[in-house]
């Protein structure tokens, strides 16, 4: 359902209209990324905003498969650093052949390596789909990550293989050297795979993908062959994973086992159901997401994966349509001008869910600090306030903030749905 | 003489040590309405499985047009001018109504796997889809998610995605179940209608429709047809009374 960005028939009598419409948000979706680093200058920022991008084109190969084809993949890590060793190995016979190849069209290169792989593995494993699909990517996961430990010669075992980006054929002068014309080639291939994996959903394949999720037998019975289509689905996730492998390659000057690791194939499937898998753009949303918390959180705590685990628990229970279907919740709501109303009452159950959240984390770093990093004794200091974890005030005071902030939460969450039932009654369509 | 639509020599199928089918042999001519008939469990969902490829028959032979369709994939057997409905209704939930007739129109408009041209870009698929959603009154709920429909309209569009890629050899497996005498009215009309040119083969249990659609009738019971004529036989044929007829009175 990518139906946030369709262009209607009822557009076709005004065919301007229809191509602003169809064009427009790329050209918008473009000046951002451009503008992005006027804004933000810091070293940080652009390092942050580049891995973005990396991740967005990773997590949308992602949705290929497990939003629009309905494969749940807990290996897609292996395409992924695939194409980072074929881009860092391309870059390096670039350099040591002397080819004239510049490093914008090493992505390709990775890309190449991640769909060749993707024709390989997807051959036997999209024979079959559903749990048998996605235990055979978790067997292949396995097998190319001990293979990256073992086959020394391509994968460079534990350091892996390093290279230098700026040593490669130079266009019109750029060398990347700096960190902000990394970005901008990040932010162009973004852009494209964007481009393009949006495009793919709107073909044929990709709207025979849509029914092969939905109803892989019936889609037997209108004259497919769902292997092929999965298959096929498959090879196009590949090779722009293998996209986003070699723009990670060409980011961090190295490939080595940990691209191919659990927890990389782990976060891509976090990040595209926490965006919310059912829509185009939810991916974009998680990646961006994601990759900004992993970031941040973890600056500010040793134990981020915790919270992040539980954030993806969170979604799971109560938004499992992720960040873009809460988003597409409030579109009917556009139109009759309720949205005002509603966002007002978020304004005011915001605060006591703040409160309780912060007691929630209060204790999680008390109990932390005292099981975990006990050695380090007991005074610790959470958002800046200095406190002793084995103090009965400090846990008293987690207690009032847990309880309180829980009791205030539901006391107000009644003025939401309120809000709800009001702006569904003015639409006139109470369900 | 042109061959036959559908063509069936001795058709077996077990589960396990029951066998079901018990060398069943029809033939359907071309542009003829064909129904079978019989009292539950005689078959007759099994047979439409065994002719659309979902099951493989364990002997005997099916032809489509002249030409052997025995044990092919569904798929195959669909490109080859055969579409089925199913029983109990078989569509894409989370698509739209449109989407989901588009789904049956695609391949026949020769778009296949094609994964570098717009699904939206040949005319003709959009038309297509837009005459049939109209044809069989889901127009004004193209935009709706196919799993969110009423049931009679779940029903129609379980038939609109099986005639969507122009098959002329359509299979309906009882169209009008749980239906309403309009609702049941209505689908009978509309597949008199589309089965117009076409050879259609229907399961169907009420027998109101089964003897105002049908050109011919085949009565299976016990995996075996006891008798296969025109209505007017099958009405007076005394070991149909007594098998089938006699028993559920409609």
């Amino acid at each position: 359902m990518t139906g946030a960005l369709t262009v209607r028939n009822g557009l076709a009598a005004q065919p301007a209209l229809a191509t602003v419409a169809r064009y427009g948000i790329w050209v918008a979706v473009a000046a951002l990324f451009v503008m992005l680093p006027q804004v933000f200058r810091s070293g940080t920022a652009l390092t942050m905003m580049s891995l973005m991008g990396i991740s967005i084109v990773f997590a949308l190969s992602y949705n290929i498969l497990l939003g629009q084809t309905g494969l749940l993949s807990f290996g897609h890590a292996v395409y992924f650093g695939l194409g980072a060793y074929f881009a860092v190995h391309g870059m390096n016979a670039a350099i040591a052949g002397g080819l004239p190849l510049p490093v914008p069209a090493i992505p390709f290169v990775g890309g190449l390596g991640g769909l060749a792989f993707a024709i390989a593995f997807g051959w036997v494993s999209t024979k079959h789909s559903g749990t048998a699909f996605a235990m055979i990517s978790l067997g292949l996961a396995e097998l190319v990550g001990s293979s990256a430990l073992i086959l020394r010669s391509f994968f460079g075992g534990e350091e892996g293989v390093t290279t230098d980006r700026t040593r490669l054929l130079r266009l019109f002068g750029v060398g990347f050297g700096q960190q902000i014309e990394v970005y901008y080639l990040i932010a162009a291939w973004c852009l494209v795979c964007m481009f393009l994996m949006y495009r793919f959903t709107r073909t044929p394949l990709g709207r025979m993908c849509n029914a092969v999720r939905d109803n892989a037998e019936r889609a037997q019975f209108v004259g497919y062959n769902p292997q092929v289509v999965r298959f096929l689905a498959f090879c196009v996730s590949g090779f722009f994973a293998g996209v986003a492998g070699g723009l990670a390659a060409i980011h961090f000057e190295i490939a080595n086992s940990a691209y191919f690791s659990a927890a990389q194939s782990g976060n891509v499937l976090l990040a595209t159901f926490i965006g919310g898998s059912g829509y185009f753009f939810g991916p974009v949303i998680g990646a961006a997401l994601v990759s900004y918390l992993q970031v941040m959180l973890s600056d500010i705590t040793e134990i981020w994966q915790l919270y992040f685990g539980l954030l993806f628990i969170a979604m799971v229970m109560f938004a499992p349509q992720g960040i873009a279907g809460l988003l597409m919740m409030h579109r009917p709501l556009w139109h009759g001008r309720g949205l005002p109303k509603v966002a007002a009452t978020y304004a005011i159950v915001l605060p006591p869910a703040l409160i309780m959240l912060t007691g929630v984390a209060l204790v999680i770093e008390m109990s932390y600090r005292l099981a975990v990093k006990a050695a380090e004794g007991p005074r610790m200091s959470f958002f800046t306030v200095p406190l002793a974890a084995d103090h009965p005030l400090a846990w008293l005071s987690a207690g009032v903030l847990t309880i309180g902030g829980y009791v205030l939460f539901r006391l107000t969450w009644p003025i939401i749905t309120a809000a709800w039932a009001d702006a569904a009654l003015r639409k006139g369509q109470v369900r | 003489m042109t061959a036959p639509a559908l063509e069936l020599c001795n058709v077996r199928k077990a589960f396990g040590t029951t066998e079901i089918i018990r060398g069943v042999s029809l033939s359907v001519t071309a542009c003829e309405r064909h129904a079978v008939i019989g009292p539950n469990g005689a078959g007759k969902s099994t047979l439409f499985n065994l002719i659309s490829g979902r099951m493989k028959p364990d002997a005997g032979s099916i032809a489509l047009k002249g030409s052997d369709i025995t044990a092919m994939s569904p798929w195959l057997i669909n490109r080859r001018g055969l579409s089925r409905s199913f029983q109990v209704t078989n569509i894409f939930h989370r698509m739209s109504v449109w989407e989901n007739v588009r789904a049956g129109v695609l391949w026949s408009a020769g778009e296949r796997y094609a994964f570098w041209r717009d699904a939206g870009s040949a005319r003709e698929v959009g038309a297509r889809t837009d005459r049939i959603l109209v044809d069989f009154g889901l127009i004004d709920r193209r935009d709706a998610p196919a799993g969110i429909l009423t049931y009679a309209d779940q029903r129609a569009l379980e038939i609109a995605i099986t005639v969507a890629g122009g098959a002329d050899v359509i299979l309906l497996d009882e169209p009008t179940a749980g239906m309403s005498r309009a609702e049941t009215d209505r689908a009978v009309a509309l597949i008199r209608r589309i089965s117009e040119g076409r050879t259609l083969m229907i399961v169907e249990h009420d027998m109101s429709v089964v003897f105002g659609l049908a050109d011919r009738i085949s009565v299976l019971v016990y995996g075996e047809i006891v008798a296969s004529g025109a209505p007017a036989e099958i009405r007076n044929n005394p070991k149909v009374r007594e098998a089938y007829l006699g028993e559920e009175a409609h």
